[in-house]
């Protein structure tokens, strides 16, 4: 509909008088003169100020929902006197704004750093040496205050590491190892929880267990020597630590002294809050980081504007090798060339038997895909029946370890092989656009992803935790600990043999062998998403083995050396294009969805129905382990009445986990809107800069008008250089702009506060 | 306190760290990279401000645009002349709006800058075909270059004049949220960070010869004396 009215005006031959109307519209000075900045500055600098007082003054609200003519001055007469005005008008206004303020205003203006030096100047003048005497923070300390704390910045991990990887193949795999990195903070924050909280206090007063012998396989089956320590759930103790008294009386002999000045941690009590403490923050700090990444990448009609996005805001200026560098233009020509084609295909309409053979196509790709999965998910489900049942039977302990490896050497194979067949299914397809076929194949590797762990979590406390006698177990929670154990370990080591595999070997293969130049390219979806996997096993598994985030630290740490060792030297970037903003608001959305709910769930079940076994463990002789929580309450309770609502609020809140989880979707919504509000505000301010423009036309018509009528006493000097044509060609440039102005400038300007 | 050489007053540190989005250690590197590409033209002392401005040619060697295709255009955008000779002013400003810290509209008036090729503070279609073949490395044909540029431009242009104003490119712009992170210029050489790191830990080097409290213990020390 808009090329209908562009098209007359695109015919025309523009007067220079037109494109010298044209060019000085407020809109279009923004960024190019110093006048314009600084108009556009000392606005900013007003709306600030303004903003920063408590009421704001009647005057500022436009009293109708339009923008007024009103206060505009007349046409611009003498550019120079306008320009040293605002600009002592700037200085003023930077004077009365607090010190950040001023200090980010400043930073954010286009003008050059020489002129920024000589606004600071004289906005905040240099305090003399004198002044130290004074003050308690003299400028000197800033510089080892600065040296501190660019130490720390030093300290921050792998920041030339990550440098490099950026430089060689650009945002996308950066944001693979950006991942990786937020993860190990994660478990960080999880193993400092739970190491001081749960572990430390029993290794200070250890429980008295039999203890076993260290045998080399340990460290494979989590077994043997390892349930007779603190890794395990079993080992903790029931009852409260409590200093002994015995030494203290020995020495208050002689004083008439009986009282014992002793410590009490109630271990039990602790391990239940401790638990639901570490998942609660985890779980606001994931949602906390998926909506603000949610909101930066919000972006609406995302339709229109393809091509001319792909030529200004696709070239990834991080990169800097020569053969990168190389291979992006190759990338974005690809991409271009792509795009031209499926633009000409667009305008041929695809014949009704075409788009029946492209659906068949899809529907039987699909039906391969969730077939393999429903196998898959049935194997696992029979196998670990079967594997139970033969463990039990066996006597010699060895095999039986081993055999308890069986298990997770079948699930990790599956989770290496059937994504490899979910591609080689996806070659066959066509897609509309390569982001439409990555996000089908995220969503195929996350359903199987998914299946298998639901399975799984079905075995463990469907049939064992249901019946633990049936393996002969006493203590069901350290035999899960020791499955979880194994399934990240396995992960880790099939993890290494991919990559030595799949990327080393292959490429060997693929260069000496095969002859090709390509080497193999690091598919970062596939990455992205063992990464969920594993971390979601050690959410799953911190119930029952409270050092596993230290496990999954490590293994954290190797997967990051081997991966980027192996990518330096065997891959090349992806050649699809990746859109890294989205792509990471996906993948953290993953995170916190399926991955986090899904652990919380399971841990919450478990905590909340589940009875925990009477001989081993915190827990031991109650009927759920939420009970000692809600034991320790009424306690308090009888104790003191007053905390009459703590109970209240105990029953209500934390028995009702529901509750927890509006909260967070209550919470997520919040920080979209967020994100959201900033679009609008974009939005707000090109409106604003259409209806200057507006502003400015209506001004020269009227000028212009005025400038014809036969008083002379209307005349104003300086306007000699009125054509006849330069009314007409404003006046229609002034229809056009009407018509094409959004609806949303007709809403009123206070429902935006 | 026997410090080496003072290559910036406290004030000018200051000035830099508040026009700058980089603190005082990064200033200072800057200063050093800034030395490194004309040691000879460059001098060691700031204090004074001296008026030096390093060719184009020099700065356009350095590894994190050496081979970037728009590095002229970078270069001359933040140069006064527009010849792309920058003081060191101009080369701080350069690296500061091409960093992570900075913000979307500032990033968006310069990228508007580097690519119009023929400074007229509009992209027309020949300033589009030049970033389009820089982009490509003249991989695509005419026929496909005017085919690019005219749907671009058809796609972006809002006034319908033929042509982007800034107003049009930032409206595009804002529809593609990779511009914030593609649009960034790492600014420090693994060597670098490696041998400052070596220097500090080693010692050779005082990491605050240039922070106001010597700058002051000896502008005292000549108050005294006289």
């Amino acid at each position: 509909m808009q090329e209908e009215r562009t098209e007359p005006l695109m015919d025309q031959q523009w007067s220079t008088a037109t494109l010298r109307v044209l060019s000085s519209m407020p809109s279009r000075t923004i960024g190019r003169s110093r006048g314009a900045i600084i108009s556009n500055y000392y606005n900013r600098t007003m709306q600030l100020r303004r903003r920063r007082q408590s009421r704001p003054s009647i005057r500022d609200f436009a009293p109708s929902s339009r923008p007024s003519i009103r206060g505009y001055g007349g046409v611009e007469t003498d550019a120079g006197v306008d320009d040293e005005r605002k600009w002592r008008q700037l200085v003023i206004n930077l004077q009365n704004l607090p010190v950040s303020d001023r200090v980010q205003m400043l930073r954010c203006m286009p003008l050059s750093v020489d002129e920024k030096r000589e606004i600071r100047y004289i906005t905040s003048p240099y305090l003399s040496p004198f002044c130290f005497f004074f003050f308690i923070l003299p400028n000197g300390y800033g510089g080892m205050v600065d040296y501190w704390l660019s130490l720390l910045s030093f300290l921050q991990l792998w920041q030339i590491a990550l440098k490099k990887v950026s430089g060689r193949f650009g945002t996308g795999v950066l944001s693979y190892f950006v991942f990786l990195k937020t993860l190990l903070l994660f478990n960080f924050f999880l193993s400092i929880v739970t190491g001081f909280f749960l572990v430390l206090p029993q290794a200070i007063y250890p429980a008295l267990s039999y203890a076993l012998k260290f045998q080399g396989l340990e460290l494979l089956t989590g077994g043997g020597y390892f349930t007779s320590t603190v890794m395990y759930y079993g080992y903790y103790t029931n009852s409260t630590l409590k200093k002994d008294c015995i030494w203290q009386q020995a020495i208050s002999q002689h004083s008439n002294q009986t009282a014992c000045h002793s410590l009490y941690y109630n271990m039990p009590l602790a391990y239940f809050f401790t638990i639901g403490f570490a998942f609660f923050i985890t779980g606001i700090i994931l949602v906390y980081t998926m909506s603000k990444s949610f909101g930066q990448s919000f972006r609406i009609d995302k339709s229109q504007g393809v091509l001319a996005m792909k030529v200004f805001a696709s070239w990834d200026f991080k990169v800097s090798k020569k053969s990168s560098i190389k291979m992006q233009c190759e990338n974005i020509s690809t991409q271009i060339k792509e795009l031209l084609s499926e633009l000409a295909l667009q305008q041929n309409t695809m014949g009704l038997l075409q788009k029946f053979g492209k659906s068949c196509v899809h529907l039987l790709a699909w039906t391969m895909c969730v077939g393999s999965t429903l196998a898959c998910v049935l194997a696992v489900f029979y196998f670990s029946d079967y594997i139970r049942a033969r463990v039990n039977d066996t006597a010699n302990p060895l095999v039986k370890e081993a055999g308890l490896l069986a298990l997770p050497v079948v699930v990790s194979t599956i989770n290496l092989l059937l994504p490899g067949f979910f591609n080689a299914v996806a070659w066959m397809e066509e897609y509309n656009s390569p982001s439409t076929s990555n996000y089908v194949s995220i969503f195929r590797n996350l359903m199987l992803k998914v299946s298998v762990l639901g399975v799984l979590c079905y075995h463990w406390l469907g049939r064992i935790a249901h019946d633990p006698t049936s393996l002969g177990l006493q203590c069901w929670e350290s035999f899960v600990g020791q499955e979880l154990y194994r399934f990240l370990l396995m992960d880790f080591i099939f993890t290494m043999l991919d990559t030595f595999f799949g990327e080393f070997l292959w490429r060997l293969f693929s260069q000496k062998a095969l002859k090709r130049k390509r080497k193999p390219v690091f598919d970062i979806a596939r990455h992205v998403l063992e990464l969920i996997y594993g971390q979601t096993l050690a959410w799953l598994g911190v119930l029952f083995i409270p050092v596993l985030p230290i496990v999954q630290i490590i293994k954290l740490l190797c997967m990051f050396y081997m991966k980027k060792a192996s990518l330096m030297m065997n891959c090349q970037a992806p050649r699809k294009p990746w859109r890294a903003c989205q792509m990471t608001t996906i993948f953290i959305t993953l995170l916190c969805f399926p991955s986090f709910l899904g652990a919380s769930v399971f841990v919450t079940y478990t905590m909340w129905t589940i009875k925990p076994s009477e001989s081993c463990g915190p827990f031991r002789g109650l009927n759920s382990m939420f009970q000692s929580g809600k034991r320790w309450v009424e306690e308090l309770e009888k104790g003191n009445p007053n905390l009459g609502w703590l109970v209240w609020a105990h029953t209500y809140l934390v028995e009702n986990p529901f509750f927890l989880f509006v909260g967070a979707v209550i919470y997520f919504h919040t920080q979209v809107l967020d994100g959201q509000r900033k679009i609008i505000s974009l939005l707000q301010e090109q409106i604003k800069n259409e209806g200057e423009d507006k502003k400015f036309l209506i001004t020269k018509l009227q000028f212009i008008h005025e400038q014809k009528r036969p008083l002379s006493s209307h005349r104003i000097r300086g306007a000699s250089e009125v054509k006849p044509e330069d009314s007409g060609t404003a006046s229609l440039l002034l229809k056009k702009m009407t018509s094409s102005l959004p609806s949303l400038i007709f809403t009123p300007w206070t429902s935006w506060h | 306190m026997g410090n080496k050489q003072t290559i910036f007053t406290d004030e000018q540190l200051d000035a830099y760290q508040d026009c700058t989005f980089f603190t005082r250690k990064e200033i200072l590197r800057l200063h050093g990279r800034y030395h490194e590409l004309a040691p000879h033209l460059v001098p060691m002392d700031y204090t004074n401000d001296p008026d030096v401005k390093v060719p184009l040619a020099l700065i356009v060697n350095m590894p994190e645009l050496k081979e970037n295709p728009f590095r002229n255009r970078i270069v001359e955008s933040f140069s006064e002349d527009g010849l792309g000779n920058l003081s060191f002013n101009d080369f701080v400003d350069m690296f500061s709006v091409l960093s992570e810290m900075a913000p979307r509209e500032l990033k968006a008036i310069y990228a508007f800058k580097i690519y119009d090729f023929n400074v007229d503070n509009f992209i027309c279609k020949e300033d589009l075909e030049k970033t389009l073949n820089k982009l490509t490395k003249e991989e695509l044909t005419p026929e496909e270059v005017n085919l690019v540029c005219e749907k671009a431009i058809e796609e972006s242009d809002l006034d319908g004049d033929n042509k982007l104003s800034f107003a049009d490119f930032e409206n595009m712009i804002s529809r593609a949220p990779d511009f914030l992170s593609s649009l960034h210029l790492q600014h420090l050489s693994d060597t670098l960070i490696q041998n400052d790191l070596q220097s500090v830990v080693t010692g050779t080097v005082p990491p605050w010869s240039n922070s106001g409290l010597n700058v002051y213990l000896r502008d005292t020390m000549v108050v005294s004396r006289t």
